[in-house]
Formats: structure tokens, C-alpha cells, sequence
């Protein structure tokens, strides 16, 4: 019958559009793959170069001495850090402009535009937090909070991409929440949650929806 | 079957329609020249279509400038959220029928 699969086909446009409106789908799994390798080449180099090949750690010894005299060292790593945030971030926008303009789609709509506003609420807490930290020489939270904080943004941004954004996010919390009982291994833990967890997620998105 | 043909909705018939009301289902608002992006559609035709599910009170229109430039929010009404749902089921039921 002629009018069923005109009302298939309704259905289809209909569940296409409602999709498409509503989720920004131009995130590319490459950009996932790229933020992990920077991440973990960011702490290696912060672990042999800014710390010495790990001689110097955080301990009592690390917080008795004066917020002067570790200064460089704080200023080392924050560069080291953002870094690797800007070329993270620089990457995945070049990843998903190229996606949007391979799918014929546009970058910049209401919906990317929220899906940065949702980004940025959580992840500009964060960054203010740990400046904070940064500041009362509480070094040793900002690993966590970095995982949690960024965790967060994940989930509250899942609603407007792909919804395995959102179990990338839990996992970035979960790792951030046991990073905080565990000092003492924050770069173990960065490592596994800004680089390995981004690449395993990289990876599976970029067969699930690109390769 | 007659039940099921009398749900179909004939404000939504037009691709377009189905189009506009798709994407205001699933977003509180929309301006004009996103819905006009992301349906693929030329300006002349996307107002028509708008102007004949406003007069219908399926969507509801909002004008504001954003700083000088005029800008159309349209978003959907209670009553077009629930004949747009309605006539998803019919449409839905139609093809069960088969």
C-alpha cells in the first residue's frame, strides 16, 4: 500500500531530524584518540623533565617549603598542563569541523553552541578550583579535582552529543574520586583517565561510527 | 482503519511540516535560520510552512533583537507537542497495521 511507505518513510525523516536537531553528531572519535596521546606525552615529560625523573613528589618535605620556593615548579607544570588542554582542544575542534564538513553539515548550530555552554559551566568551576588550590599549595587534590571536574562536564554535555560521552564522563569521575584516596599516584592516574580512557573511548567511537 | 486514518493530522502532512515540528519536539526553541539550515529549505517556503502551523497554534513565536539584528525564535505549543505525538501514533499504528 502506497501510504505506508509514506508513513515509514515520515517516521524516518521524523526520527533522523529529531536526531540530528538535537545532538551535535560532528565529534570525532579521532579527537578522543589525540587528546589521549597528548595527555600521556604531557605527563611524561612532566615526570622526567619538570620532576626529574620522579625524584621530586609531593610529601611532607614538598609542604614545608614556601610557596616561593616551589614556584618554577608550579609554573612548569601548569604551562606543561595547559599545553596540553589547548592543543587537546585545538585538535578536536580541527576533528569535528573536518566531520561536519565531510557529512555536509554545519559546525556552528544552536546545538554545539549548547553543547559548549554545557562544557564550559563545569569545566570553568574546575579551572577556577584548582587555581585555587594551586594557590594554598593543595597539590595534592588537583589531579582529582582536574578527573572529577572534567568528569562532570562529560556527563552534562552527553545530552547533547553521543550518548557514550556520558559513560566516559562517569568513568572520568570515578577515576578523579579514588584518585583522591590514593596519594601520592596522581600521575598514574592522569595518565590512565586523560590518556587511556580517552583513547580506548576514541578508538570504539571511531569504528562504531566513522571507520 | 478508519479510526486510525481519522488520527492523521492534516496540518502535518507536508514533509516541511513534519520537518518543523521534529525539530521543536525535541528542542525548546529554534530560530529561523537554523531550522532553515538544518531542514534544507529556502526562506520563502520555511515561512509559509511556519506561518500556517502558527495560525493553526501549533508553534508559538517569539520576536527579540539580538542586539541590532531581529531575531524569530519559534518553539511548540502544549497543543502542537500533543497532535504532533498524536499523530506520530497514528502514523506508527498505520504501519503496525500491515
Amino acid at each position: 500500500m502506497k501510504s505506508d511507505t509514506k508513513s515509514i518513510e515520515d517516521i524516518k525523516a521524523i526520527r533522523k531530524i529529531m536526531e540530528e536537531s538535537s545532538r551535535f553528531l560532528s565529534l570525532s572519535g579521532l579527537s578522543g584518540i589525540f587528546a589521549g596521546v597528548t595527555a600521556i606525552a604531557g605527563a611524561l615529560f612532566a615526570y622526567f623533565f619538570i620532576l626529574d625523573n620522579g625524584t621530586i613528589h609531593y610529601d611532607e618535605y614538598f609542604r614545608d617549603l614556601s610557596a616561593e620556593e616551589t614556584f618554577s615548579l608550579r609554573l612548569q607544570l601548569i604551562t606543561d598542563a595547559a599545553l596540553v588542554l589547548v592543543l587537546s582542544v585545538l585538535f578536536s575542534l580541527w576533528f569535528s569541523i573536518k566531520k561536519a564538513k565531510r557529512d555536509g553539515k554545519k559546525f556552528w548550530t544552536p546545538i554545539s553552541r549548547r553543547l559548549l555552554i554545557n562544557l564550559l559551566i563545569p569545566l570553568t568551576t574546575g579551572g577556577v578550583f584548582i587555581f585555587a588550590l594551586l594557590l594554598q599549595n593543595n597539590i595534592q587534590l588537583i589531579v582529582p579535582c582536574f578527573l572529577i571536574f572534567y568528569g562532570l562536564a562529560l556527563v552534562n554535555a552527553g545530552k547533547f552529543t553521543f550518548g557514550e560521552i556520558f559513560y566516559l564522563g562517569i568513568l572520568e569521575i570515578i577515576t578523579g574520586l579514588v584518585s583522591a584516596f590514593v596519594p601520592g599516584w596522581g600521575m598514574i592516574f592522569w595518565i590512565f583517565g586523560f590518556g587511556i580512557l580517552h583513547i580506548i573511548y576514541g578508538l570504539a567511537m571511531y569504528r562504531k561510527y566513522e571507520a | 482503519m478508519k479510526d486510525l486514518i481519522s488520527n492523521i493530522n492534516k496540518v502535518f502532512e507536508s514533509r516541511v511540516r513534519l520537518g518543523i515540528m521534529s525539530v521543536l519536539m525535541v528542542n525548546e526553541n529554534y530560530d529561523f535560520n537554523s531550522l532553515k539550515e538544518t531542514l534544507n529549505l529556502t526562506d520563502g517556503n520555511l515561512a509559509s510552512h511556519l506561518k500556517a502551523l502558527e495560525e493553526k497554534g501549533m508553534i508559538k513565536v517569539t520576536k527579540q533583537f539580538i542586539g541590532r539584528k531581529p531575531n524569530t525564535r519559534y518553539s511548540a505549543t502544549e497543543t502542537g507537542i500533543a497532535e504532533f505525538r498524536q499523530h506520530l501514533k497514528a502514523l506508527e499504528n498505520l504501519i503496525k497495521e500491515q
